[in-house]
Order: structure tokens, then sequence, then C-alpha cells
């Protein structure tokens, strides 16, 4: 999908931090984060949106960044999965998804961290149904899915607790 | 061929001038058919033209006398904007059923008219809740019922000067509700075996005056089955009065048979799924729900 004679500066908050980097008309930003970035967190699995592993928040939204085109992001603010985690304090969602064995291959798992931490931002305590339905797009083949459910559900509760305290 | 230009115009006339310029540019909503139709080798625009920098292409507004949603406001939007949400209800499941939280992040009502699919969710919606298209084109202004947008599979009326630019519901009439029930195999991520839309309008005495049905997945368009509403109309929809819109939705089907269901099942099913939505309308009327 990308030519290299074309490029396009970018100007965009990667994590926090301000970034310039080069992207081609058609390049989609889960390949300019891989390859120009070097944040290789993000996974790309089907590359047709029907995965998961390549999700990202752009303005705090949850996406997959194989259906967004880099140039898209101009002026906006990007969090991969290397944003997630404070320094070497992980996110209660990553803790307890070891924790909970909530991960074998470890393919979806980025992906899998950047929308649980979406849905805790935006409800803090989901019934499991609604877990379940948020991280439906979030596809993983290793671990039939409920570690993970339970781990989400768990990071929710020591979240709410954490902000309680 | 690749992608070789990527353009972000920041309003209609800019973007018309684009446009009409160049037969190669795809317009770029939320990306989630053309990206992936790029991926898969079906489309090749030598240009993409991002319409998210457009005010009017995004803005939600529900202040006067229509719902105004821009063609390219991503469902999340829509989701989010609670006064669509208890106009439409209806409306509303149809686009919490599109694909998963993060697509639902990116496509638009508006992308989905466009894309023309069968079996898209929020068309029968749509229909059912009288939208209409407005649509803008090098020699001015038109709108555009939405039955009448899709012409075929994948196929839709806009001409190669036009971009469909805003939906323009009409404000639901007091006692009026409306209901989108699907079926999938699959309870999330899947495309309708069958699909509709209906919204309904009650008197106080609980007497029908106004309903629309619409249908998906079942015909080469999504369908307004004007037959199924008029038999409706002026019932309380006791069981007969359904049963007879049930009757004009299944003549109405054309469906193929194809990995998802038999023509047989899908019509069979797409009227049980009418009799449910007309009496989750109904209920939602009554129970205060509706505008």
């Amino acid at each position: 999908m990308s030519t290299p004679l074309n490029k396009l500066p970018i100007q965009a908050v990667i994590n926090g931090e301000p970034k310039m980097f080069l992207a081609a008309p058609g390049q989609v930003l889960a390949d300019v984060l891989r390859d120009e970035l070097e944040l290789i967190g993000t996974k790309i699995g089907c590359n047709t949106g029907d995965c998961g592993a390549c999700s990202v928040l752009v303005n705090d939204r949850l996406v997959c960044s194989c259906l967004v085109l880099a140039a898209e992001v101009e002026g906006q603010s990007v969090q991969t999965i290397e944003g997630i985690a404070d320094g070497a304090v992980l996110h209660p969602v990553q803790q307890k998804l070891l924790e909970h064995g909530g991960l074998q291959c470890g393919v979806c798992t980025p992906g899998v961290v950047v929308a649980a931490k979406a849905l805790l931002d935006s409800n803090p305590n989901p019934t499991e149904e609604q877990a379940r339905y948020w991280l439906a797009g979030n596809l993983c083949r290793c671990t039939g899915y409920d570690k993970i459910i339970h781990a989400v559900l768990d990071a929710a509760e020591a979240i709410r607790e954490g902000a309680a305290s | 061929m690749a992608v070789q230009e990527f353009v972000a115009p920041k309003s209609l006339p800019e973007a018309q001038g684009i446009f009409a310029n160049d037969s190669s540019a795809s317009w770029l909503a939320g990306g989630t058919d053309l990206l992936v139709g790029i991926r898969l080798g079906m489309r090749d625009p030598s240009r993409i033209i991002d319409l998210k920098q457009i005010p009017e292409l995004m803005a939600l507004d529900v202040s006067g006398d229509s719902i105004l949603i821009g063609a390219a406001a991503s469902a999340y939007d829509i989701l989010h904007n609670s006064e669509i949400g208890s106009l439409c209800p209806g409306l509303a499941d149809a686009l919490d059923l599109i694909g998963s939280t993060q697509i639902q992040g990116r496509c638009s009502a508006g992308g989905n008219l466009c894309n023309a699919s069968p079996a898209a969710d929020s068309i029968p919606a749509l229909i059912a809740n009288g939208a209409v298209c407005r649509i803008l084109g090098s020699s001015g202004e038109r709108l555009l019922p939405v039955e009448d947008f899709i012409v075929g599979p994948g196929q839709n009326a806009l001409k190669s000067d036009e971009l469909l630019v805003q939906l323009v519901l009409p404000k639901p009439m007091p006692a009026t509700s409306d209901a989108y029930l699907r079926l999938t195999p699959r309870t999330e991520m899947d495309i309708a075996v069958a699909g509709t839309g209906v919204s309904i309008t009650l008197d106080t005495a609980g007497i029908c005056t106004a309903a629309r049905v619409a249908i998906g997945a079942v015909a080469p368009t999504p369908l307004l089955v004007e037959a199924a509403g008029q038999t409706l109309v002026g019932s309380k929809l006791e069981d007969d009065a359904i049963d007879s819109a049930v009757t004009a939705v299944r003549a109405a089907a054309s469906p193929i048979s194809d990995k998802r269901g038999s023509a047989q099942y899908r019509t069979h099913v797409v009227g049980v799924l009418v009799k449910r939505a007309i009496q989750r309308a109904q209920a939602r009327i009554n129970a205060g729900e509706a505008a």
C-alpha cells in the first residue's frame, strides 16, 4: 500500500511525546508505528480490522490502526501499548492478565490491553457482558477468553479500590 | 498502482473542487470499507480525500425540526449522542450492532449507506425513520430518500461529482418509536442473515397512525415495504394486523441462498423479525421511551 516517492511529513503526539515522521499517502498507521517509529508492540494480525491485534487509541478513541491512514493522525494524539505502563509499573490490566494467565502466545495481548484500558477509562465498573461485547473485536486463539475477561474485571476492581483509597 | 495523494479539505467547496477534477479519487470517512477494499485489491484510488475535517460532515444536530447526522460522523459519536439515542433507539441499536468497538470508533452511517451492502445494519433503521440523503454536486444540492439511494448491491445513486453530506431524519412525532432487529449466526461481529427496521406511531387509544417497515439482507437492496406499514395503520397492532405485515414483508423479500442461509430460511426469518420489531417499538412507546 505504500510508495516511497511522495511521503507526507506528519506531526502527531505519540504516547505523550510530539513526533514527526514520514508516511506514504496510503500507508496505514499500524505500518508507520512499527516500521517508522519502531513501536513494534502493536501487532498486525488480519490487516482488515477483524482481529483487533493492532488496537490503539487515537484521541482516546479505540480503533484498529490497520484501518487508519497515518496521514489522518496529523495533529492528533496516539496511544499505543508502549504508552500504557507507567515506566516499570504495569497498568492494572497488564498486571491482572499476568496473574490470571490471560495470555499465551501474546500476539493478541497488546490489543487486548489497549482495548481493555479504553473500556475501563470509559466504564470503571463493567458487567461481564459489557466487557465481553467491548472486547469482541479482539480475537484470541489461545486462551478461550475466560481468563482475559476475569483479568479485566479484576483490574477494574483493583482500579476502583485504588481510586477509593 | 498505489495511493498517490492524501488530502483533507476543510470545507465542502474545497472538497468538491478536488473531487470534480479526479474521477480516480475516493472519499474517506471511517475507512472501514475503503481501506479493507484497497487491501484486498477491490479498490484502487490514486487519491484519497479525507472528509473528517469538514464540519458539516461531522456534525450531529438535533436542535431543529430534523435530526441532522453528518455523513462522516462515527457510529461511536452517534451512539454517544444521548438525544439521538432517545429519539431513535432502533437506529442506535443498528449502529451498535456494526462490527466491533474498534470499528464503531471509525465507521459512519454515511459510509454504511454509500457502501450499499444489502445486509448493512443501519440502512433499514434509517429507512424506517424516514431518513433523507442531502447530496451535494457540482450543479447544486439534491435530496433523496434513503430507500432510493441504494440502486443495487454495492451501488448507490451518487454521480461522480456528488458527495453525501448529511442524513436528515424528521424528528419523530409524539408516541413514536423504532426498533432494529437482525439475525446472525454469532452474537456479534457478523453480517445479517436478515434484518428489519420498524418505526411505529400510536395515538392515545393505542391505534397505529403511521408505520414504516424496512427489511435488509433479503433482497439486492434494503427495501421499504410500504404494504407492510399500511396493514398496521388503523390497527391496535393486534396479531391479525401484524400477521398481515409479516405476509407483506415475506412477499417483498427476494433473498439469495448462500452460506449464511437459504432463501427459504431468510424469507421466514425476516417475517419473524418484523413481528418482534413491531412489538418492540410498541413496547418502547408504552414504556414511555418514545419521543
